[in-house]
């Protein structure tokens, strides 16, 4: 079956105890995922949505699988982008392991469908959102504040 | 934040036109097997295997074996971090004062 796919890795001087709280924790994600923040009760089968700052539901789903502080797989629908929203539900893994004294962060994720605009769309999306993540948990301090810094906007 | 040892795999690896010519290749279709990537590149499978390795230190290509093949994906995550520390730092007071400027100049213009 034709797939697209990504598979983004950051290696952050922390615990998977941690790193598993910053991926669940909304007031703590609101810091490193430029404002947003994730909501569920992060257990298989409930459900699962990124909101905006203001509000807006960016995409929803549904937790497939939930092993702290092991392993989170996501069903994950785009809702803010009709294109988008009609490429189905995507589904998104990340995996914690410990190595030395680090964390190995893999995220995957995968649409089953080729070309896909949706992981275009998150392919520029997820390696600031875990380069944040990383300096975040590694400084006390986030290295981009905003998405698009100025000068880059379109 | 100090420098450290990752620091330098990192550029050490993209200051090899070979190197960033892989990271392209797999910038326009990631997921590839070894095999895959020898067909576009004028080297040895060796040659090619050891540039991938080092590539694979500093974190800019992550492999995951499917069954029996090896697939190579591109990690973009330490360019963000190249990015964030070596450019934007420098870039933002720049641009923020260009755009000053424009407005400025466009202001006084209409």
């Amino acid at each position: 079956m034709a797939r697209s796919q990504f598979i983004y890795v950051a290696y952050i001087r922390t615990t998977p105890e941690k790193l598993w709280s910053a991926l669940t924790d909304a007031e703590f994600m609101k810091q490193y995922w430029f404002g947003n923040h994730c909501e569920s009760a992060w257990t298989a089968g409930s459900p699962w949505k990124l909101v905006a700052g203001d509000g807006q539901v960016l995409d929803d789903g549904e937790i497939l699988e939930a092993d702290p502080p092991h392993r989170l797989v996501i069903q994950w629908t785009q809702r803010s982008r009709p294109e988008l929203t009609a490429e189905g539900p995507s589904r998104c893994v990340m995996e914690l392991e410990p190595t030395g004294g680090a964390v190995k962060l893999s995220i995957t994720h995968t649409v089953e469908r080729d070309p896909s605009q949706l992981v275009t769309a998150v392919s520029g999306g997820w390696p600031k959102i875990v380069s944040n993540l990383k300096s975040l948990l590694e400084t006390g301090a986030v290295a981009l504040a905003e998405a698009y810094p100025v000068g880059n906007a379109a | 934040m100090p420098e450290r040892d990752d620091t330098d795999l990192l550029f050490k690896a993209l200051a090899d036109p070979s190197r960033r010519k892989l990271l392209d290749l797999l910038y326009a279709h990631d997921g590839r097997t070894l095999g895959q990537l020898c067909e576009h590149l004028a080297m040895t499978r060796q040659g090619v295997t050891q540039h991938l390795g080092l590539l694979e230190a500093a974190h800019l290509v992550v492999a995951v074996r499917r069954g029996r093949e090896k697939l190579h994906f591109l990690n973009p995550v330490p360019l963000q971090e190249i990015y964030e520390r070596w450019i934007a730092k420098f870039e933002a007071p720049r641009l923020k004062a260009l755009e000053n400027l424009k407005q400025n100049l466009e202001k006084d213009h209409g």
